[in-house]
């Protein structure tokens, strides 16, 4: 297997930035003009598209770790979650005095509960800065630790895979206890306003969507530029052999730890991104189904491919968003379905079409 | 004011003299009449003493008798001035002879009269109940009476008391009334018989046993009885914090077998022959299934359609289980982590078709009787039967299944063919047929447990969901590849979840008991019983 086919090329990288570029500046423009005309993009569709792209970013960090390191991660919703619950907290702190309940010190589910003063954990996230940090810190330091133990002790495969399955089992249960102090089974909601800026507002929403996309495109470059350095070839040869990587003198598993942390700070990003939009962040997030749904559109985009990873995301939301308005009760077996089929037909996922078609050889 | 008062008196003069004037009561027999004309008739006194004549007279039917009066269930037929069973139907009453030989008759509500009772009465014929049901022919009966008694042991006579216990033969009527004595002696002026009482009362658990003792340990005037009753609480705390052990360890064995039961099939298809089943939760809920549709077509008995659930579940999600595989986990032996997303698929679309094709909801399945019900060894121990069979079930399962494994041919081609499919295929091992036969019996068990499942827990769509994790964690923990392991890591943590349950709370054990397993993989990734030799893999 050859560099070249395992990494991005160029030209893709070119040709995503620009269609990227174009997809944002047109749907800003369309989103402008008036309601009659038939290109108008109307606010709904603005906020569906931000969630979209929001979960593409989630679907590159999960591609990251799964197509070019070979860790399966069953567990990377919670890393979402987590920076969501971030940015969450912080926006609960901007309702101040406006809640139900008028408190100015604490939020309303506090006030409900009875408690008497904040948790030192809530501290600090009245500050933007101090939470931008946690939104990135918080799933990264929880990666760092989970992962400095499993990579140390060559926990792999199919084992990886599950206790990271546990983990955010574990985590969607404590977050569901009220004793947590983040709300929860109805976790954070009511949010009012950001940085200044109310939440309901369209302009915000666009503003939203479009910081969204452009994260996205950072993240694509960011993971590009890793991905050509040394330290993505040998995180591609940790994939393909992973003992003889170790044996030619690599350390595998701060390469692992490197990338897997990167990974959830990714991931907490896109959460973050993605909790202003619904304006809702709740346990549910870290349930294990989500966390395998998004490994479904990397599989179906095409693991091993970011552009891949990206039109994954999109195009399973799009069909869920479509699915669910047209046949609610379809869609699980749609999904189901897709899941199967993509494994079994599908292996390279879409992506793994294109190729074909470009180089004309089929898949071994 | 005055005219009112006089205008009372003399109605009550009237009633009084019409009572007195009536003939005398016919009850059917010339014994029972006098008794109970003596009852209508008679004054406070007179009344008891008929009460206490029909006690002493010796019938068969006497308590029932003493019950009907209680309940109101005897009444005054006043044209016929006898004595009546009398039911209220609509508006009339059905009135019967009080032998229940004659026809069966209605009567006017005016013309039936209730016998008057008030409360002193009512608590009198309560005791001669009781004090009957104490010399009552049946064990149970007279057990009845002497827990009747417990509350107030002064309202029975140590002649009796020492009467009764002598004349005893039945081991649990003695010990009963052994702890009666023991709750009078307790509440005796004399010290020494309260010191007795106490030593009868270390073997009484109960709650009012145990604060009797701890009323005496801190308030009594006698400092010997004092140090006796201090003694006595400390055996009595003692015990019951052993007790509480025994019973955590026994709710710690059954929430393990429930775990073993759920992840037994997946210490076979994963453990194996190394396919992850991401699907095997939803065959526990098809299996649960069965049980729900053998009741709905057998409605009438419980015991047979639960029985017979067993083997139509196995089959049937058996079945399911082979054409899964045939259709696609065939195709991707050898690359985990795609059967892991296929066979999620998979589980999304068992779901929802049950939701389409049943319901959404949870749907009822209930208990045979021989399900439910409590073996009760003391007041604060006790095991509830459902859990105790499925325990019992657990292991029977767990038996056949080493047994099929270890001593039949098809064991043994099985375990071949895990250790080293190009030798075992060789040697003449159909190795495709049996990957299909092994699955199947892994989804088959699944379907055996949710039969189990469905016994404890709501049966629903989602009933898959709760497990898949647990049942995961119960096999990685024991060691891939090995049933023992998997026996002793679902029962271990079953126990470690119910002890920590009273002190964090049973969402919180759950979650301290998966981050241990978190710790544990990473310390021991291949469980507490890792396969050793060829049999491990090279990867």
């Amino acid at each position: 297997m050859s560099i070249q086919r395992t990494h991005q090329s160029r030209t893709s990288t070119l040709l995503f930035v620009i269609v990227l570029m174009a997809t944002l500046i047109g749907v800003t423009v369309c989103n402008q003009l008036p309601e009659s005309h038939p290109l108008h993009v109307g606010n709904y569709m603005i906020t569906l598209l931000g969630k979209y792209l929001t979960y593409a970013i989630l679907a590159v960090s999960v591609d990251l770790v799964w197509g070019y390191l070979g860790i399966l991660s069953l567990g990377h919703a919670a890393f979402f979650a987590l920076g969501g619950y971030a940015m969450g907290m912080h926006l609960m702190r901007q309702i101040g005095d406006r809640g139900v309940y008028g408190n100015p010190d604490l939020p309303d589910f506090m006030v409900f509960l009875n408690w008497t003063e904040l948790p030192w954990y809530w501290l600090g996230f009245d500050n933007f800065a101090f939470t931008a940090l946690m939104i990135l810190l918080v799933p990264g330091l929880l990666a760092f630790v989970f992962g400095w133990f499993a990579f140390r002790s060559r926990v792999n495969g199919v084992y990886l895979s599950i206790i990271t399955q546990a983990l955010t089992y574990a985590l969607m249960l404590a977050f569901f206890r009220n004793e947590m102090g983040l709300g929860g089974n109805n976790g954070l909601t009511d949010f009012r306003e950001l940085l200044g800026f109310d939440l309901r507002s369209d302009e915000v929403r666009l503003g939203l969507f479009l910081a969204s996309g452009i994260a996205l495109l950072f993240v694509y470059l960011l993971c590009n530029v890793i991905l050509r350095s040394r330290l993505g070839k040998v995180s591609i040869a940790i994939r393909d052999a992973e003992d003889r990587t170790r044996f030619i003198g690599y350390r595998v598993e701060h390469v692992k730890l490197a990338l897997f942390t990167l990974s959830a700070m990714i991931a907490g990003l896109a959460g973050a991104l993605y909790v202003p939009q619904v304006g809702i962040i709740n346990p549910g997030e870290f349930s294990p189904l989500n966390s395998i749904e998004v490994v479904v559109w990397v599989a179906i985009g095409g693991r091993g491919t970011l552009y891949g990873a990206v039109l994954g995301a999109i195009g399973v939301n799009y069909a869920k968003t479509w699915f669910t308005g047209a046949y609610p009760e379809a869609w699980l077996f749609a999904l189901g379905l897709l899941f199967v089929l993509v494994t079994l037909v599908l292996p390279k996922g879409v992506a793994g079409l294109f190729k074909r078609a470009k180089t004309g050889t089929s898949p071994s | 004011m005055l005219q009112r008062r006089c205008t009372l008196l003399i109605l009550l003069f009237l009633i009084g003299t019409t009572t007195l004037a009536r003939a005398d009561v016919t009850a059917g027999s010339p014994e029972l009449d006098a008794i109970f004309t003596q009852f209508v008739e008679g004054k406070t006194t007179q009344r008891t003493e008929a009460l206490d004549d029909l006690a002493a007279s010796g019938r068969d039917d006497t308590r029932l008798l003493l019950n009907a009066i209680l309940e109101g269930d005897l009444m005054l037929h006043k044209p016929s001035s006898s004595i009546v069973w009398a039911t209220k139907e609509g508006r009339q009453y059905q009135i019967q002879s009080l032998d229940r030989t004659g026809s069966v008759d209605t009567a006017g509500r005016r013309d039936v009269k209730r016998l008057k009772l008030d409360n002193r009465l009512r608590s009198y014929l309560r005791d001669l109940i009781a004090g009957l049901g104490l010399r009552s022919a049946d064990p149970v009966e007279r057990l009845a009476a002497i827990s009747a008694l417990m509350g107030k042991p002064d309202s029975m006579a140590d002649e009796l008391l020492t009467e009764l216990l002598n004349a005893e033969e039945d081991a649990n009527v003695k010990a009963a009334l052994t702890s009666l004595l023991a709750r009078k002696q307790v509440g005796s002026s004399i010290a020494a018989e309260r010191v007795q009482g106490l030593v009868i009362l270390r073997d009484d658990l109960s709650p009012d046993s145990r604060r009797l003792v701890s009323q005496l340990a801190n308030n009594d005037p006698d400092n010997t009885v004092k140090e006796a009753a201090l003694a006595v609480q400390q055996a009595q705390e003692g015990k019951v914090t052993l007790y509480g052990w025994l019973e955590t360890l026994f709710f710690g064995l059954s929430l393990g077998s429930i775990l073993v039961l759920a992840a037994i099939g997946l210490a076979i298809s994963f453990g194996v022959m190394g396919v992850i089943n991401m699907a095997h939760g939803e065959l526990i809920m098809l299996g649960a299934y069965c049980t729900w549709a053998m009741q709905q077509l057998l409605p009438n008995s419980l015991t047979a359609s639960l029985l017979l659930s067993i083997p139509v579940a196995f089959i049937f999600t058996g079945l399911v289980g082979i054409l899964i595989e045939r259709t696609v986990i065939r195709f991707l032996y050898g690359r985990p982590l795609e059967t892991l997303l296929a066979t999620f698929g998979i589980s999304l679309i068992l779901q929802q078709l049950v939701r389409t094709f049943v319901s959404s909801q949870n749907v009822p399945v209930a208990n045979p009787p021989f399900m439910s019900g409590v073996i009760e060894f003391n007041s604060v121990f006790s095991l509830t039967l459902n859990r105790l069979y499925i325990l019992a079930f657990c292991l029977v399962v767990f038996a056949l299944l080493l047994a099929l494994l270890k001593r039949s041919r098809f064991g043994l081609e099985v375990r071949a063919v895990s250790q080293n499919r190009a030798m075992a295929r060789a040697m003449g091992v159909r190795s495709a047929r049996i990957d299909s036969l092994t699955f199947g019996l892994g989804a088959g068990i699944a379907g055996i447990a949710g039969v189990a499942l469905s016994q404890v827990t709501n049966v629903g769509p989602n009933l898959g969901q709760a497990y898949i994790v647990d049942s995961f964690m119960v096999v990685v923990f024991g060691g891939v590849g090995n049933l023992w392991g998997t026996l002793i890591s679902g029962m271990t943590l079953g126990i470690a979840n119910k002890i920590m349950e009273p002190w964090a709370g049973a969402i919180l054990a759950k979650i301290l008991v998966l981050v241990f397993l978190i710790m544990f993989i990473q310390k021991r990734p291949r469980g507490l019983f890792p396969q050793r030799g060829r049999a491990v893999d090279a990867s």
